[in-house]
């Protein structure tokens, strides 16, 4: 038997090519005769260009061209968004681009043009916007509709009523129920209620989203930085308005992406469209300072919650209404999200859900790691703690009482998990962090420092189906497993062809990984996002593998005689059950199969197989023993994984500085693939999430719309000292039965683990005091030490 | 020779004065810093105004004399990248905030964005290209191997340039001493735990081979 592959630690096949300088990031790619563009961004938030003089600057010598808004490919109008645009919807918008022999030339290009500006009204605050006379974000709207916006304003009641405190709640875009929440909160023993408020966040992957792109023989070539790889090419294509068979997309390495590339980002646009009409490859280098504005950003909330508890910590009634800030353009769906999965953690007996997006002149969003799931579960979990102390229930245990089992339900419809270890993540989590102990040291101080202990629970979805696995065993005898899926950086990109090699019983050494660039024969796959990859591709591979069995076993009867049931496949040969020597290799397996043809060699393949993965087995027929399958495995439920993570932290009560003393999470997510990989997901998910909790904030000038943290050192991510230097990790490992290897996603849910753990030992620290916001800066916990009077209101958001 | 010497403190602090100071006197105006090597001309009257200045120089990258042509306002990080094709160095801030552009110059670290090139003559200048020998890897690239580290690592390049500089000066770090001493490099996908992992298994791995 070769060694089983799943649920082992291996050295991600790629990574000696990023550790000596040889992964080619898009930046890093060069073509004969590459020129530059820069942007030109908008300097208001929200502004119509009257008219452009370009005319100093196509003087310049080595100015090549210029790319207007109106010269890109018209694509769907409405509330989506274009890569440059003549009506700008936040200051930094791009509005055009200049291509130059050399990015100096391009800058100096740029600054010389002259734009008219007629300035439009902004808006910072959806509350604004939702008052009568307020100004909206867009001149069709201010709030996300289905594919058009709409206009929505509550009467000055609304606001009066509620007070400069509270959460005005008018009429919301989206609303549903479920039970009789009123009469459950006439009967709750407990009842905790909070307006809160969660932050926008920029994604700042490590690498900005750069791209360059040049034509050949009317082909598009787009070096770009996406999640996606198969997946992208579709949008590229709609970008440069050609057909997807005329576009190479190029992306084996991408930087970070966070929910913010997902497949294809605008500003790919603008080399793919400038490099046709100058007739040169064209790079667009993205700084930081230009990501800080295209590279999207985490929806922000103003929102509030009542929660009903029985005697015995039991959630009877939730009633939640989030006001979402979802920047100018689509419709970011993390409020509806952020409803839903509360149901996941709590699974309340009675809800209400209200909610409504709104539209604001700030940088887009874009789903970020847990998009709607990160802030609801850091904006609850406090509260959860603060019912907790009032009913005199351990908090940990408050949260088994509510977690779903297997028979818990998911949403307004209330449909089934395929599987729900949650209690037994739990129980794990707090056995690793020593739980027991710890919440004992609640609020003992040493010094200016005091202890703070919190948990918190983060569900997110983990999984889809249906998507195509290709596999070929060429001549040299070994297993190419052709990857549509894209290389993030969560090393899925092997993970998920391990289940080829464990169907197959081959050795690892055996498995060459085909990725990154749409001309090598992908399939369709998943977009990576949702936490779907793990999950939906350790299924199509499963599925390919089992039908390359099917054809080895089916080669082998019909090359030494006997019937197919009679061969086994291992290490890399198919033989006569018992007798290894009775058999082929599979370098002649891939022979005889090139030889016979049909469906052995990729000649004819599964209706069922989407167009993509067809294409891509025509592009390889006939060159070697090939097998692709759509994943068609029974599922009933919906895919979720649940991280738990448990923090210590010391509040220094003479500066508001907090540091975190120990850190531990627990997981299930199905089978454990990759367990060092799995761990750094997770850690590196959790510190995503204290980030947000902690520091990383959005900062307006309110008179001009203008932000101020721009950069990292204005907004900055964790760095290596802010996080502890051994956080521990633990999964439940249980399968999920519902798909053939039992692996779900882990990508999403920990960002809502850390942040709520984070919030709620800061809480815990403060006596049980809940600022009920993030991020929890020095200068607020400070002032609430002190007694300070807030230096916000507490509905403010930007602060 | 400008003394463009970097300054690292425990929460990642970094003065950026003298590189500053670099650029005024290198005379390279506020429109055009940062941005890339010029090749149109259109500013030559702008840059003749400044005094003669030698661009074809002479620089030591791993190991080699590369003769290229720079203008006195072009930073490390661009020459190795945009004229010498060593895009192993990542530009993730251009503004010395992430360090994925660290590089050694004799041995110690420095981030590439921050440092003109005219200001490395007569230096070694190492990168990450220049870590293997005679395809053996360095000792911390076989940590990174070993240890399975970084996610997407577009850091990674930057943090191993630190740890070579790191071990050469602290050949034994405590986890929390290497925690320190690599405050300077950002990693957006938060696999400090790994890198950290990393870092202890380098210094392993350099002990046994020196």
């Amino acid at each position: 038997m070769a060694e089983n592959v799943i649920g082992t630690d291996i050295s991600p096949p790629d990574l000696r090519a990023k550790i000596t300088g040889r992964a080619r990031y898009a930046e890093d790619f060069r073509a004969e005769g590459m020129v530059f563009a820069k942007l030109l961004l908008s300097p208001m938030p929200h502004a119509r260009v009257r008219s452009v003089d370009t005319s100093r600057a196509e003087a310049m010598e080595g100015v090549l061209g210029i790319l207007r808004a109106s010269e890109l490919p018209q694509q769907e109008q409405g509330i989506g968004e274009a890569a440059l645009t003549d009506e700008p919807k936040y200051e930094g918008e791009p509005i055009l681009a200049v291509a130059a022999v050399d990015e100096t030339t391009a800058a100096a290009a740029v600054e010389a043009i002259r734009v008219d500006f007629e300035q439009l009204p902004f808006v910072l605050d959806p509350l604004e916007s939702l008052r009568e006379g307020g100004p909206d974000a867009r001149l069709d709207g201010n709030v996300g509709g289905r594919g058009e916006a709409t206009t929505l304003k509550w009467p000055n009641s609304v606001f009066d009523e509620a007070g400069p405190d509270r959460l005005p709640m008018g009429e919301p875009a989206t609303e549903w129920t479920i039970g009789d929440v009123d009469a459950a909160f006439d009967e709750a023993a407990v009842i905790v209620e909070e307006t809160i408020v969660h932050q926008s966040v920029t994604h700042h992957p490590m690498e900005p989203r750069s791209c360059m792109a040049y034509w050949q023989n009317g082909k598009l070539f787009l070096h770009g930085s996406t999640q996606s790889t198969e997946r992208t090419r579709g949008s590229v294509a709609r970008m440069a308005g050609v057909e997807a068979d005329d576009v190479v997309f190029i992306g084996e390495y991408c930087g970070g992406g966070f929910g913010s590339k997902i497949s294809g980002v605008p500003s790919m646009a603008v080399p793919a469209v400038l490099s046709r009409k100058i007739g040169r490859p064209v790079m667009l280098r993205i700084t930081r300072y230009e990501e800080n504005y295209i590279g999207r950003a985490r929806a922000g909330f103003q929102g509030w919650a009542r929660i009903g508890f029985r005697g015995d910590g039991r959630m009877t009634a939730l009633d939640l209404y989030i006001v979402q800030d979802g920047g100018p353009y689509g419709r970011a769906s993390d409020f509806s999200t952020a409803g839903t999965v509360a149901t996941a953690i709590y699974q309340p007996e009675n809800m209400r859900f209200q909610g409504v997006p709104v539209y604001t002149n700030t940088p887009p969003r874009s789903a970020q790691r847990a998009p709607g799931g990160a802030q609801i579960v850091a904006m609850l979990e406090p509260l959860v703690d603060k019912a907790a102390r009032e009913l005199g229930v351990d908090r940990l245990e408050i949260r088994k009482i509510n977690a779903p089992g297997h028979d818990g339900w998911l949403g307004p419809n209330q449909g089934p998990f395929t599987s729900a270890y949650v209690r037994e993540a739990l129980d794990l989590g707090g056995e690793l962090f020593g739980w027991e102990e710890k919440s004992q040291l609640s609020g003992q101080r040493n010094g200016t420092k005091v202890t703070g202990v919190g948990m918190g629970l983060s569900p997110f979805t983990a999984g889809s189906t249906g998507r195509d696995g290709l596999l070929v065993i060429r001549p040299d005898g070994k297993l190419y497993v052709h990857q549509g899926i894209g290389n993030l950086g969560t090393h899925s990109i092997a993970d998920t062809a391990r289940p080829a090699a464990d169907v197959l019983d081959l050795a690892w050494d055996d498995v060459v990984i085909v990725w990154g660039d749409t001309s090598k024969h992908l399939p369709f796959s998943t977009v990576q996002a949702g936490s779907q990859t793990t999950h939906a591709h350790t299924r199509a591979n499963h599925a390919a593998a089992t039908a390359l069995v099917g054809l080895l076993q089916e080669l082998a009867a019909s090359e030494l005689g006997g019937s197919p049931g009679d061969y086994r496949v291992s290490e890399g040969r198919v033989f006569r059950a018992g007798n290894r020597a009775a058999g082929l290799s599979f370098a002649q397996a891939a022979e005889r199969a090139m030889a016979m043809g049909g469906r052995f060699s990729g000649e004819v393949v599964p209706e069922d197989l989407n167009d993509a993965t067809k294409a891509a087995v025509a592009g390889l027929a006939g060159e070697g023993l090939i097998a692709a399958a759509r994943d068609n495995y029974p599922q009933a439920g919906a895919v979720f994984t649940w991280v738990a993570t448990f923090a210590q932290i010391e509040l220094d009560v003479e500066t508001g500085e907090v540091e975190i003393v120990d850190l531990a999470s627990s997981t299930d997510c199905g089978t454990v693939m990759h367990p060092r990989s799995l761990a750094g997901q997770t850690n590196g998910g959790v510190f995503q999430g204290i980030g947000m909790a902690k520091s990383q904030r959005w900062v307006f000038d309110p008179k001009w719309g203008i932000p101020f943290t721009k950069r990292f050192y204005t907004a900055r991510p964790p760095g290596i000292l802010d996080v502890p230097l051994s956080p521990r990790f633990a999964a439940v490992n249980e399968p999920d039965p519902h798909t053939p290897v039992g692996a779900k996603g882990i990508g999403e849910p920990p960002v809502g683990a850390g942040e709520a753990a984070y919030a709620c030992a800061v809480a815990d620290a403060m006596g049980g005091l809940c600022l009920c916001r993030t991020p929890l800066t020095s200068d607020m916990i400070l002032a609430e030490l002190e007694g300070r009077p807030r230096p916000y209101g507490l509905l403010d958001t930007h602060v | 020779m400008l003394d463009t010497q970097v300054i690292q403190s425990r929460r990642g602090g970094f003065t950026r004065r003298k590189f500053i100071k670099g650029v005024i006197a290198a005379g390279a105006t506020a429109s055009a810093a940062g941005y890339l090597f010029r090749e149109s001309g259109m500013l030559a009257p702008m840059l003749s105004a400044q005094g003669a200045v030698e661009r074809l120089v002479t620089l030591t990258v791993n190991g080699q004399q590369r003769r290229v042509d720079v203008p006195k306002h072009e930073t490390l990080a661009m020459t190795l990248r945009y004229q010498l094709g060593l895009t192993g160095t990542k530009l993730g801030c251009d503004r010395a905030e992430c360090g994925a552009c660290t590089v050694l110059l004799d041995g110690t670290t420095h981030y590439g964005c921050s440092i003109l090139t005219h200001s490395v003559l007569g230096r070694e200048v190492t990168t990450i290209e220049g870590l293997e020998s005679d395809g053996e890897l360095h000792p911390v690239q076989q940590a990174v191997i070993d240890e399975g580290g970084f996610q997407c690592a577009f850091c990674a390049p930057g943090f191993t340039m630190s740890m070579v500089g790191m071990l050469s000066k602290n050949p034994s770090p405590s986890r929390e001493e290497a925690a320190e001493l690599l405050a300077g490099n950002l990693c957006r996908c938060g696999d400090y735990d790994k890198i950290l992992n990393t870092a202890m298994r380098a210094a392993e791995l350099s002990r046994s081979r020196a």
